[in-house]
């Protein structure tokens, strides 16, 4: 035994498809963020998406209905938050805890009848010979189509958020939303938009966890998913690729130790263990060295509440 | 206004909360779980136990319970929560709550606490157990018997003596069927994470495994296995039939139900006493779940002849002799190891590799 067992190509796949969920949730936690509006729902809606795309995955027998229905059902709960938070004018940071308790016990109602249950199978993309390539094979060519998804809505954030006119209209309103009222911008109705989107990534990534990488359903299987995906936007500093590189580092840690014990490498699994915890911190830490909130690229009006009156 | 409506309506409550008590007032058990009650695995069995309580005793009873509360200083608000709202007795199901139920059990004499897998009593704290080791080394015979690589997965949670003593328990009776047969066991350090437990089924069928054993709660392992196919794996606390034939070949079926009924019984007419119980095969709180039939009927044969014999106690899964991990001899020849050993096992036996985390 030892490292020779643990092959890299499985490796680096498993860790991919480890890192999905997470990834899926935080980019959308990025977009609200970056407009201005701290949602803690994440663990909500996403485990909201796993129940509900599992359902309409099983019910209809299509994979791909499943992941419509669970980015619908995480959107139409995040726009409960949103209605409470930009049209009534509650606190954010409450109710988004509250938006996690409910969606917590709200999937477990829905759940009743679904446990036990084996979700359609969700096919790998075919991508015909490549996929026999050694290493690039599996690891680029052998996934199903939502880990591409993800990757691609990666790109596609980043050049909304940095490129594109609406983006500068989304960023400009998270950082000065009076400013950006003054300029006659529609700071509460972009607001929603990013949230429901925000609540749409999150039940993706609730579904994906439910359809393919446990796949059933399970009371309470994000375990604490949610709050991952929050801490990596903030390790991201609120840009799409770290992100990416987040959801990667963490997926990639946990897979990582968990081989390596299987592999019964003498290391201490205490720390395996604690070690994407221990990245997490050192990372926010060595970027707020740099010099406060600024450098670390939070939207400045981030988690404020914001009245047209005023 | 307010204050005055409040004020009347706590009295009104307060009143026909003591009419209700001066008239014949149910029994109140509480139950405190630590993983949702549809995990499928431990959790569940506990509510279908508690489920069977209220079936038992009708209106006699009223139960109420919390899931998913963590183990460590919220079980101990959970519980005191419990205690002053009038419970009359509390399960706490797990063995990380055997701290706080000491502790709360100090500040409320009078009511009555049992404790799942802990060892520490009190006059009003009992702990129940069950002897999984039994059913681990029917597992492990079948697991010896079953594997082609020879490399068993082993998905374990807390380094705690229960946890240690299913692996050695199913290390031994594998060994004795396979010599050729080798552990590889994961730390999970969760009771209950189905994605954690998923990619911990995965590396290890990526490595080679082609038999999972789990001591987590979840399906997820279950799930993975099915998704590689080859691989066969066993029902955790519950019977998981919903994986059968394959990859689920048996399981392991914790059964609370006579236990909590009986213990109920007696707090009802005042019989209740502290005690430490440790039932098994024999006495019916471990069952085996159904062979299925991936496995072949000598091997389903043996392994029921292994059941029978240890719930006649004409074979213990811990027979000499047997060395710990170190090469020093633990059992010899033909000695069985005692309770009280077992209870506390914090090494491995001979064979397996690897550490048992601190």
């Amino acid at each position: 035994m030892g490292l020779s067992t643990i092959s890299p190509t499985l490796l680096v796949a498993s860790l991919m498809i480890a890192a999905t969920p997470i990834l899926l949730a935080a980019l959308g936690e990025l977009v609200v963020e970056r407009a201005g509006v701290l949602n803690l729902g994440v663990e909500g809606m996403m485990i909201t998406g796993a129940i509900c795309g599992f359902a309409a995955a099983v019910g209809t027998g299509s994979p791909a209905l499943g992941f419509v229905a669970a980015a619908a059902s995480g959107a139409a709960l995040a726009l409960v938050f949103g209605f409470l938070t930009q049209i009534l004018l509650s606190n954010q940071v409450a109710t988004g805890l509250a938006l996690t308790l409910f969606g917590l016990g709200l999937s477990s109602l829905l759940g009743q009848g679904y446990s036990g249950i084996r979700p359609p199978p969700t096919a790998r993309f075919d991508f015909g010979p490549l996929s026999d390539l050694p290493f690039v094979g599996r690891v680029v060519f052998g996934h199903d189509w939502i880990v591409y998804l993800s990757l691609a809505l990666t790109a596609l954030i980043w050049w909304f958020l940095t490129r594109s006119r609406a983006g500068l209209t989304l960023r400009a309103v998270g950082e000065n939303h009076e400013a950006a009222h003054a300029l006659g911008m529609k700071v509460v109705a972009i607001r929603l938009c990013a949230i429901a989107f925000g609540g749409a990534c999150a039940g993706l990534g609730g579904a994906y966890l439910s359809l393919v990488r446990v796949p059933q359903w399970t009371e309470g299987m994000t375990a604490g998913a949610g709050w991952i995906a929050l801490a990596i936007v903030v390790f991201a500093s609120w840009r799409a690729w770290g992100v990416l590189v987040g959801a990667y580092l963490f997926g990639g840690v946990t897979v990582l130790q968990l081989n390596l014990q299987a592999a019964g490498v003498a290391f201490p699994v205490e720390y395996l263990s604690m070690s994407p915890y221990l990245v997490t911190i050192a990372v926010l830490v060595l970027m707020s060295a740099r010099s406060g909130r600024r450098a670390l690229g939070a939207p400045a009006c981030l988690g404020k509440p914001f009245h047209a009156s005023q | 206004m307010y204050r005055r409506v409040l004020l009347s309506a706590t009295a009104a409550l307060a009143l026909t909360g003591g009419f209700a008590a001066a008239q014949d007032e149910p029994t109140k058990v509480g139950f405190v779980f630590v993983g949702p009650i549809g995990d499928g695995g431990w959790t569940y069995e506990h509510n279908q136990a508690r489920l069977a309580v209220e079936e038992e005793y009708g209106d006699a009873v009223e139960t109420v319970f919390q899931e998913s509360v963590p183990e460590g200083a919220d079980a101990e608000r959970v519980l005191t929560q419990m205690a002053l709202s009038g419970a009359d007795l509390i399960f706490t199901t797990s063995f990380g709550y055997m701290d706080p139920t000491i502790n709360v059990a100090q500040r409320f004499p009078d009511v009555k606490f049992e404790h799942a897998t802990g060892y520490k009593t009190a006059p009003n704290v009992s702990t129940y157990s069950a002897r999984f080791y039994e059913g681990r080394a029917v597992q492990g015979l079948i697991a010896g018997r079953m594997t082609e690589s020879n490399r068993i997965g082993y998905i374990a949670s807390f380094p705690i003596p229960e946890v240690v003593r299913g692996i050695n328990a199913s290390y031994l009776a594998a060994k004795a069927v396979n010599p050729d047969v080798q552990f590889n066991v994961v730390w999970a350090f969760t009771w209950f994470d189905p994605a954690k437990e998923a990619d911990a089924a995965q590396a290890l069928i990526d490595q080679g495994a082609d038999v999972i054993l789990q001591h987590t709660d979840s399906t997820a392992p279950q799930a993975a296995a099915a998704e590689a196919g080859d691989v066969i794996t066993f029902g955790q606390a519950s019977d998981m039939a919903e994986y059968a034939p394959m990859p689920r070949v048996s399981s392991i079926i914790d059964n609370w139900a006579p236990y909590y009924i009986e213990r109920v019984g007696d707090v009802m007419d005042g019989s209740w006493e502290s005690q430490q119980v440790w039932y098994g095969i024999d006495e019916g709180m471990v069952k085996i779940g159904e062979i299925s039939d991936a496995v072949p009927d000598d091997v389903r044969e043996e392994a029921m002849a292994l059941r029978d014999a240890i719930s006649a106690g004409e074979t213990h899964p811990f027979t000499g002799p047997i060395n710990r991990q170190d090469g020093t001899e633990w059992l010899a020849e033909g000695e069985t190891a005692d309770d009280e050993t077992l209870l506390g096992m914090d090494f491995y036996v001979e064979g397996l590799s690897g550490e048992i985390p601190n």
